[in-house]
């Protein structure tokens, strides 16, 4: 269950992230997990958060995306937002977090 | 019925009517919080909302229940009320209540970016995120007693 929930990729020194469904606080939580485990293996240069499979997010999600965000600047790495909907834009803004990440639209 | 018809005196002043009601009573645990988003869908769904309305009421009330879980019982799990109201006006009123520890200064709790986590994974906007996808937001609170927060979404006019 906890591990078809997000999709890992690795190219090169960029990892991507695509966690899948829904994420609030109880689902956050392994999602925290598998991420930061993920990071602190790989080690990129650039993490990528590719949202374009989530069908719901909230504050906790913010939380998340901020908390990973963290985690990967103190060890020199760049975290970039992917397939952003425009609710979760909003979600950004309202905490002022869209002027931290660069954000990629879909490759 | 009865019930319903002193009700519905009591909105005769507003001009509307109650149309349907629905309470909810779940164990404040993480799993419900997602429980809890889909059994408001559920009850709005009847009064063709818009998608982006029943996805902000989603977010809101996940909101609203997540601070329960989180803070009000500070994970250690209580009770958790929902009380659902459509009105004649096409109004929404979710009520979203807990008997935890309650809000000392309710005001300082809503600007944005307040928070008291120390986990580092919250930012403070789940308030903010509430007043921005619903119409109105009230909270009572008393310290010690516990919490309800009253969201009001009104849905657009049908056609
Ligand atoms: N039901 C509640 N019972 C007790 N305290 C609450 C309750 N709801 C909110 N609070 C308090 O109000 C603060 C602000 O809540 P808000 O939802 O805005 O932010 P948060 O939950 O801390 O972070 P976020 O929602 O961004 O994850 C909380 O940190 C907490 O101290
Ligand atoms: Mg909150």
């Amino acid at each position: 269950m906890a591990n078809s929930r997000i999709v890992v990729t690795t190219d090169g020194a960029r990892l991507t992230v695509a966690p899948r469904g829904e994420i609030d606080h109880h689902s956050a939580r392994s999602l925290r997990e598998r991420i930061d485990s993920a990071l602190y293996s790989a080690r990129p240069e650039v993490l990528v958060l590719d949202l374009s499979h989530i069908d719901f997010m909230d504050s906790s999600g913010l939380g998340l995306l901020l908390g990973r965000y963290q985690r990967a600047s103190e060890i020199g790495c760049e975290v970039r937002l992917m397939g952003c909907s425009a609710r979760t834009k909003r979600i950004l803004e309202l905490a002022g977090a869209d002027k931290l990440f660069k954000i990629e639209e879909r490759a | 019925m009865e019930q319903f018809k002193a009700k519905n005196k009591e909105n005769e002043k507003n001009k509307r009517a109650l149309v349907n009601e629905m309470k909810v009573k779940m164990p404040a645990v993480s799993e419900n919080e997602s429980t809890a988003r889909s059994v408001v869908n559920a009850f709005v769904a009847h009064y063709d909302p818009t998608v982006e309305e029943l996805a902000d009421i989603r977010c809101a009330v996940s909101e609203a229940v997540t601070n329960c879980v989180v803070h009000a019982y500070g994970g250690r799990g209580g009770v958790l009320y929902i009380g659902v109201k459509a009105y004649s006006d096409r109004s929404v009123k979710i009520e979203i209540r807990d008997k935890g520890r309650g809000i000392e200064d309710v005001k300082k709790a809503m600007e944005p970016l307040f928070t008291t986590d120390k986990s580092g994974e919250r930012s403070g906007i789940g308030f903010a995120v509430m007043q921005s996808f619903s119409d109105s937001v009230k909270v009572r609170s008393v310290p010690g007693k516990g919490t309800c927060v009253t969201l009001i979404k009104k849905l657009a006019s049908e056609e």
